[in-house]
């Protein structure tokens, strides 16, 4: 199956995701799911939380989704896709239902890391046959840029103003992905839109596993994150770059790094162009600067050392 | 105010069509557009796969132009383009009335 993936065999395929959504121009989101949707390929039954996502495709008497999608409450998307998965086992099992389906959560990260994350936990154990994507823009970026569980160390947000007296937000972020994996599913990723092939194999390949499937993708927010409309991409790059957000698998309590960067950029190449990040560059704030390249070292590190490089793929 | 008894015939679906959205126009959003230059075209397709909106027109597998209904005028394409020899097949000009 991994085979056929090559841009040129993908451009055959039709877009699951019709245009006229109303996302920010340069939106990162709507460019992950377009991803997702185009590397799979089975129908694809979806559930979204309440978010970007969600308002956005959905503003009513039109849906941007050409497969059936439900919107559920910010805290149970994943219950929900579990609740339709457990009915489609059950008519596959009567014999009223027998093609092959996939199921797909589309949320963002305020639906993952905080509120909806008792219910995908409780998903992830039960153990139902569906794939999580929880694209990562940072923030609660649909209601205003609010601060989240996501939000990275250091980052000025509505709720974590940067100002003389909080420079920015001072809690680091959570690692969703390490927390999924610690629950012993098959498979759990992290993936960036930079590097679509990378991306599109660990989608296929989580589609291809049975059971809980969770794939953390960088979606970037050029409105929250204050950088130009045109960069969800090339900010996405450097993120990888910087090992900021390093790309890699947990297969069966494996690491697999999939994407070790050639050269190491500093973190300050990924910063600079984010104007929430502003403030670190004032001399006053150069120990958060320090601090978060000396994070993603150490992080970088404990990575490596539990799983083996693999260079060959891309 | 009358309440309105809703029952299987009064209750219709609100959305009837999958990807109905189409009907909904954005590209007045815009104030840059992309131009194409076939000439610098390499033909990679990484416009197509980054474009937010599916606004890069194909033919025959080739990039074929905008679908100016829905460019939102980003310019992903145009920062991504790798064109060739040098040149890139995508820049972004002003909107003529933007």
């Amino acid at each position: 199956m991994t085979s056929t993936l090559k841009i040129k065999n993908l451009a055959s395929k039709e877009n699951r995701l019709a245009p006229g959504h109303r996302m920010c121009q340069g939106c990162g989101a709507a460019i992950v799911v377009k991803m997702v949707l185009l590397a799979i390929d089975k129908p694809v039954v979806a559930c979204s939380p309440t978010g970007c996502l969600e308002v956005t495709t959905c503003i009513s008497d039109y849906t941007a989704w050409k497969i059936p999608w439900i919107h559920s409450a910010f805290e149970n998307a994943a219950v929900t896709l579990a609740g339709v998965e457990t009915m489609y086992r059950a008519l596959k099992k009567r014999g009223k239902m027998s093609h092959d389906m996939a199921f797909v959560v589309f949320a963002g990260d305020g639906g993952t890391y905080d509120i909806g994350l008792q219910s995908l936990s409780g998903v992830m154990e039960r153990g139902h046959d569906l794939l999580y994507i929880c694209y990562d823009n940072g923030a609660y970026m649909n209601t205003g840029t609010q601060r989240s569980g996501a939000t990275p160390f250091g980052a000025s947000t509505t709720t974590s103003p940067a100002g003389s007296a909080v420079p920015g937000k001072l809690q680091v972020r959570k690692d969703i992905t390490k927390i999924m994996a610690a629950h012993n599913i098959p498979y759990a990723a992290q993936a960036s839109p930079s590097h679509h092939l990378d991306l599109m194999r660990k989608v296929q390949k989580a589609v291809s596993i049975p059971g809980p499937k969770f794939i953390n993708i960088l979606s970037p927010c050029h409105r929250g994150w204050r950088s130009k409309a045109d960069d969800a991409i090339s900010i996405s790059r450097l993120a990888v770059n910087t090992r900021f957000w390093p790309l890699y698998e947990i297969e069966n309590g494996k690491t697999r790094m999939t994407h070790i960067p050639k050269e190491k950029l500093p973190l300050e190449t990924f910063l600079r162009p984010q104007g929430r990040f502003a403030h670190l560059f004032r001399p006053e704030n150069a120990w958060m600067l320090e601090d978060s390249q000396r994070r993603v070292d150490t992080e970088w590190e404990a990575l490596i050392a539990s799983g083996p490089p693999h260079t060959s793929e891309r | 105010m009358k309440t309105r008894i809703i029952t299987r015939s009064t209750c219709k679906p609100v959305i009837c069509e999958p990807g109905n959205s189409a009907a909904f126009k954005t590209g007045t959003w815009r104030s840059l557009k992309p131009v194409f230059e076939p000439a610098h075209c390499s033909n990679c397709l990484l416009c197509w796969l980054y474009c937010p909106d599916m606004s890069v027109n194909l033919t025959d597998g080739r990039v074929s132009g905008f679908n100016f209904d829905y460019c939102k005028g980003c310019g992903i394409c145009a920062l991504e383009c790798p064109g060739k020899k040098g040149a890139k097949a995508i820049r972004m000009e002003k909107e003529e009335n933007a």
